[in-house]
């Protein structure tokens, strides 16, 4: 299998990167490489083995859904002290909707 | 005082024949004098660690010390650590300063310890050498024109020339027993799900796991006392008794002290793709295990081969959503210049991304998308299925396994940086351990030209004591962990 400079500028698009095309074609060259690597698997017959998506078999933990702070206005600042842009409590981001 | 293990160090603590802010200083001091030749620390806050070394001297004055009051540790910048920046070796977290403590970081607090400082890591531990970081490669004590290993390279740099007695790291394909192996440390990858990844900047949830590296298998049990337990905000973390991961290592000495011990010799790991001066290393502790009265047992991973392929798309595909959290929105990089929230992202991501980060988020995206998802994950995660079964397969017969860490002793800074594939195949003796989820750990056993050899011991899942254990007992016959790189010895 290849991927093709469509694809990987597709599959950039999805991943929301911006590339060049001088960068998708170096790339193109470099996944192909990986994939070489990765379509071992393939040529095993897994047909009937379940799939693992994890180490440990385990049920998901539920908890009650409370804030674990009682000033949750304090950790706002605190969190919205690391943002780019913000206004009013809000983060702020280019207009979406006209 | 740097050739003192944890358990001396907190005995002198405790004895007052040393105090914590001087013990800090002592390190903070060597940092400043030899980091420069390996930039093994990102961030270094002399301040922030000396106040709670005064902390943790009030503790001891009260006799209120643990095992670990008043010790410097230094930690991987991946792990968050409330009022410390914490980068993950990436420009997109350049400026990100943390508001809170990753559970690792607050149980060493609470231990009493104390933060040395922020270690250089592989970009959102994306590598096997340390090359990927945004702050500049790390170079290997042993020798500074080599790699240090990754992802936890700086870690391991900085315990090798000793500018700390132990860091953490993290592990989710080889991470920390790699460059354990090339630095000649001790380094552990417990168990998935005992050590809490709560505040652990993810790379791909179902493989990473944080422990650490330290000179001995014996400081190592005694950080993991302190690191490993139950934690109610990482869903995947195990709720099970408290452990002494120390108890074995403190047990009495036996003249054969590894006797009944099955030691299992998984053929993959005796193939021809190690360097054979490696390979003579190890078949020399093999030796050396059964005069400790360890019996010597072979045995096969049919299926491990296939642990590199899968991982490359396992690690990828869970990469891909868990940096899609960097958006420029509410915190981290923002590219300067966009036209709408589109190019907001995808140039911030762009910008504030390096190469190989970039590089396993494409793999991972493609690997997701639609048409692609059988042929890729599910595939992936059911070779996945068959190397868990094989090691579990080997563990009805064998105690332990043993082979080597790393195919080679550690290369040339940009011998591999052109080449992904290469560099992906430094790790094909550890992947398969994180696939399946056990515990590994990487010891010194020697050295090739004057550098480090590593040999790597698997267990079955919760046998850290007895992995360190056997860990020990060779590191007490076998001292290799002890020897210094000449140019930090001083």
């Amino acid at each position: 299998m290849s991927l093709t400079l469509e694809q990987v500028r597709r599959v950039a698009h999805l991943a929301r990167i911006e590339i060049s095309d001088v960068e998708a074609s170096s790339t193109l060259g470099q996944l192909n490489e990986i994939f070489t690597l990765i379509e071992k698997m393939q040529a095993v017959d897994t047909q009937g083995i379940e799939p693992m998506a994890h180490a440990q078999e385990m049920v998901q933990r539920l908890r009650d859904d409370r804030p674990e702070t009682t000033d949750p206005g304090q950790r706002r600042e605190a969190f919205q002290a690391l943002a780019p842009e913000t206004g009013d409590g809000l983060y702020l981001v280019p207009k979406v909707i006209e | 005082m740097i050739a003192s293990n944890l358990q001396q160090l907190a005995e002198a603590l405790i004895r007052k024949t040393i105090s914590s802010v001087e013990l800090t200083q002592l390190y903070l001091d060597r940092i400043a004098r030899h980091d420069h030749q390996l930039n093994a620390y990102i961030t270094v806050d002399a301040a922030a660690s000396l106040a709670q070394a005064r902390w943790a001297d009030q503790r001891l004055a009260k006799g209120e010390g643990g095992p670990l009051t008043g010790i410097p540790i230094a930690h991987k910048d991946i792990f968050c650590a409330a009022g410390w920046r914490t980068t993950c070796g990436s420009r997109m977290l350049d400026n990100f300063v943390s508001p809170y403590d990753a559970t690792v970081i607050r149980r060493f607090a609470e231990a009493g310890a104390v933060l040395l400082g922020k270690t250089n890591m592989d970009e959102f531990a994306m590598g096997s050498s340390n090359e990927t970081s945004f702050f500049g490669p790390v170079r290997n004590p042993w020798d500074v024109s080599c790699v240090p290993g990754g992802s936890s390279g700086g870690s391991a740099a900085a315990v090798a020339a000793r500018l700390a007695p132990a860091a953490t790291g993290t592990d989710t394909g080889g991470s920390i027993r790699q460059p354990a192996a090339l630095c000649n440390l001790t380094g552990l990858k417990p168990t998935y799900g005992i050590v809490s990844r709560w505040g652990m900047i993810a790379f791909a949830s179902s493989l990473d796991q944080a422990g650490m590296l330290a000179p001995s298998a014996a400081d190592c049990a005694r950080l993991l006392n302190v690191m490993a337990g139950f934690d109610e905000r990482d869903s995947t973390s195990l709720d099970r008794p408290t452990e002494d991961y120390c108890r074995e290592i403190d047990a009495r000495q036996a003249d054969k002290p590894l006797a009944g011990l099955k030691i299992g010799l998984p053929k993959q790991f005796f193939g021809a793709g190690s360097d054979p001066q490696v390979m003579r290393l190890i078949e020399a502790a093999i030796v050396d295990y059964q005069t400790l009265g360890a019996e010597i047992v072979d045995t096969s991973l049919p299926n491990m081969d296939l642990s590199v392929a899968a991982y490359y798309v396992i690690a990828p595909a869970e990469a891909s959503s868990n940096l899609a959290r960097f958006d420029g929105v509410r915190y981290g990089y923002r590219t300067p210049v966009y036209r709408d929230l589109n190019e907001m992202y995808s140039r911030s991501r762009a910008e504030g991304f390096g190469a190989e980060v970039k590089r396993r988020l494409l793999i991972g995206t493609y690997v997701l998308s639609h048409g692609y998802y059988d042929a890729y994950y599910l595939q992936a995660q059911r070779i996945r299925r068959l190397i868990a079964n094989d090691f579990a397969e080997a563990f009805r017969h064998c105690d332990l396994l043993l082979g080597p860490t790393s195919p080679s002793t550690a290369f040339k800074l940009g011998a591999k940086a052109a080449d992904p594939v290469q560099m992906y195949l430094s790790d094909i003796y550890t992947i398969a351990v994180n696939l399946a989820g056990l515990p590994g750990v990487s010891i010194p056993c020697g050295f090739a030209d004057g550098l480090p050899v590593g040999l790597q011991l698997i267990g079955n899942y919760f046998s850290e004591a007895r992995l360190l254990n056997a860990a020990h007992r060779y590191q007490q016959s076998n001292p290799w962990h002890l020897r210094l790189p000449p140019a930090f010895a001083e």
